[in-house]
């Protein structure tokens, strides 16, 4: 039989995962939406029923710290559309990321990451980590081999931005998985700037998923959330690397979550231990904010796509404007690579070098009406930085350099304004701003 | 705590024990998984019975899990098979449960070895559990479309979650978990599902308990009710708006229904 006439049952599609994966009508009250249960902790039916729910043996909830039904609905739903087997909600970004490091790495161990990310992730790598023993090699997110080399004995995890801060390079997951699997390592990805709707890493050899549900996910700067997602993929077992994951633990009474829970072990282990003591939980009323975010998230990003490429277009083309950066543009060293793994979009967030340096830049962000000057991407409104007059001002001309941003280096994140309002307050900055320049 | 890993006729078998310490006396129960899949079906109610201080053996059938292949293409030679592991064990007697294809194994050796089996629980069952063409195929090509069809049918109509389990996506963990059984092990799993004949010597003569789901595409409610009807007065629990898969959409009701013929 011919390959193609096995047929399979056609998968759910993603705009129907966004609105209902996760959720059931409230069986106690019928409420369609998802309720936001705004409760520390749940009444246990019976002593033995409570004494299962610690054990691991019954399905339900003890405590908010723990898991809460409206986080539930959001991990599950961001498990669907990652296509993993689990997720944690937990309270931003940045305490995702230390969930997954800190589930499989201990003092003495070692992560390769691009160098090429958030800058609170990578204090975290360089300066955090450190003091608690786990250490960081820094490498060319273009680079696979690069990731190779850096791989040592002690490595325990290789970590990359989906798109890197703040050069956009497109992280080749395929090519950095099949490094990462080579050394019987797992690949973690931070797919913030693609969401799910632009790229699901884990079909691309990722093992495991972080967001900042902060950015488009909930995509109303309304809320500070992180996710993280389990694949099910990586073979734990097989690496032998992994003891926090296939040796008894103590804090447990000697439970060996690759055993007892095989494909779902990492995010076992993480909600079991890492949820637990770290105690970094996701309020409900924030995962209920994320949930709706995560209901248009479809309608938002193409509206997010189709709005920076006109604006892309409009920067490339202006006389006041240096170079802009963006993966779909020819002069984008991952033209290619964004057109393979990013093919409905690359994002709605990008940077330009504007002509006349600092000065033009301070004086390009002063004079925009519509865009917001702050520090966040990843809302429905069009947002501006500009790194050497604010988050990098103690920086000089060669700091910045050497961190990759220009003097006149401004990063937008597109919104979802008529885009002929955008278009037209950036023309408005970008005269003022060249008078400067001149 | 680890789980146990003996060797049979020269291979790894693995035995999962739920963290359990049991008494070297401790009354028994044998968990058997379905086609495709391996011990950690079973994570919470082999758990649960381990904590009450039962002994527990949740089984990986031969090529599934850790234990090692071959895969049997029968379910007699998995019933006699699980005969031999039970002897290795020391386990004299116990209640056995099985789900899917492992209700039919736990089927079988209640019926040829009744004085080893002081109870019988059958969880998603069918007498006989007839494979459609199209997953047979799929599958003994290897093909990724029989994981898809089974996972899909494995799951209530319409089922997008709403996991009692905190965070854990049910459609993809079943998905991932048939993903790991490698090449020619799901066809050989179904292949025995197909060959299945309840007919045979010996009679069952312990407790039975079936369980079925009533939205199940594979094994429909009515074959269940069928198995039921063959069993001397067997408790039958139905669980409305469940599917096959109901360890994942139903574990505190398949676990309250199992404890009082597993603790008898």
């Amino acid at each position: 039989m011919a390959d193609d006439e096995h047929r399979a049952p056609r998968p759910t599609g993603f705009d129907t995962l966004a609105l209902h994966a996760g959720q059931r009508p409230d069986p106690a009250t019928g409420a369609r939406a998802t309720p936001i249960y705004q409760s520390a902790a749940f009444v246990f039916p019976d002593s033995d029923f409570a004494v299962g729910l610690f054990n691991i043996e019954r399905a339900g909830h003890v405590y908010s710290r723990l898991s809460n039904p409206t986080n539930a609905v959001l991990e599950e739903r961001i498990s669907a559309l990652e296509h993993g087997v689990g997720a944690i909600a937990i309270a931003s970004g940045q305490a995702a990321m230390h969930l997954a490091v800190a589930t499989i790495c201990s003092a003495g161990d070692h992560v390769v990451a691009s160098r090429s990310i958030y800058g609170g992730t990578h204090n975290l790598l360089q300066y955090t980590l450190p003091r608690f023993g786990i250490d960081t090699t820094f490498v060319d997110p273009r680079s696979p081999d690069a990731f190779a080399e850096a791989i040592r004995d002690n490595t325990r995890l290789v970590f990359g931005e989906i798109l890197g801060n703040p050069g956009l390079e497109v992280l080749d997951v395929p090519a950095i998985a099949d490094v990462a699997h080579a050394a019987k390592l797992p690949l973690l990805v931070d797919s913030t700037f693609a969401t799910p709707y632009l790229c699901r890493p884990i079909d691309l050899g990722a093992d495991l998923v972080i967001h900042s549900a902060t950015k488009f996910l909930s995509g109303h700067g309304i809320v500070i959330g992180g996710l993280m997602v389990d694949g099910g993929t990586f073979d734990w077992e097989a690496s032998g690397k992994f003891p926090t994951l296939t040796e008894p633990y103590d804090g447990f009474h000697d439970l060996v979550f690759a055993e007892e829970f095989g494909t779902q072990a990492f995010v076992t282990r993480a909600r079991r231990e890492g949820l637990r003591d770290f105690g970094a939980c996701m309020a409900p009323t924030t995962a209920f904010h994320v949930l709706q975010g995560l209901e248009t998230l479809p309608l938002r990003m193409q509206k997010h796509v189709a709005n920076t490429r006109e604006v892309v277009a409009f920067l490339g083309d202006h006389e006041a404007v240096e170079s802009v950066s963006y993966p779909e543009l020819p002069s984008h060293p991952d033209r290619d690579l964004a057109a393979r793994l990013l093919p409905n979009g690359a994002g709605a967030v990008f940077s330009f070098d504007i002509k006349g340096g600092r000065e033009a830049g301070r004086t390009f962000i002063e004079n925009l009406s519509t865009f917001s000057h702050l520090a966040n991407v990843g809302d429905a409104k069009s947002l501006v930085i500009h790194p050497a007059s604010t988050t990098h001002h103690r920086m000089d001309a060669d700091a910045l350099a050497a961190a990759g941003i220009g003097e006149g280096l401004v990063r937008l994140s597109i919104g979802l304004e008529d885009p002929r309002d955008l278009i037209d307050d950036l023309g408005r900055a970008l005269r003022r701003a060249s008078r400067v320049a001149r | 705590m680890s789980g146990s890993r003996l060797r049979l006729d020269g291979k790894t078998v693995y035995v999962g024990n739920g963290s359990g310490h049991p008494d070297a006396d401790a009354a028994g129960v044998v968990f058997v998984h379905g086609a495709g899949m391996d011990h950690t079906v079973w994570a919470l109610p082999a758990r649960h019975f381990a904590r009450r201080g039962l002994r527990v053996a949740a089984v990986d059938l031969p090529g599934h899990g850790r234990s090692e292949g071959p895969a049997f293409d029968s379910i007699t030679a998995m019933s006699d098979w699980l005969g031999t592991v039970l002897a290795a064990l020391d386990i004299d007697r116990a209640a056995i449960v099985g789900h899917s294809m492992g209700s039919l194994v736990a089927y079988r050796f209640a019926m040829s070895r009744p004085d080893r089996c002081r109870a019988l629980a059958l969880l998603g069952t069918s007498a006989p559990m007839p494979v459609t063409e199209g997953l047979m195929n799929a599958a003994r090509d290897n093909h990724h479309a029989a994981f898809d069809m089974a996972n899909t049918w494995s799951h209530s109509t319409g089922t997008l979650g709403a996991n009692a389990n905190p965070g854990i996506w049910m459609l993809g963990a079943g998905e991932r978990l048939l993903e790991r059984s490698p090449p020619g092990v799901f066809h050989a799993d179904l292949t025995a599902c197909n060959g299945f004949d309840s007919g045979g010597d010996g009679k069952i003569g312990c407790p039975c308990l079936v369980i079925v789901g009533d939205d199940d595409l594979m094994t429909p409610a009515r074959a269940g009710l069928d198995v039921a009807s063959t069993l001397p007065d067997a408790t039958i629990v139905r669980l409305p708006g469940c599917g096959h898969a109901m360890l994942n959409e139903r574990p505190n009701e398949v676990l309250d229904a199992l404890i009082p013929i597993v603790t008898e």
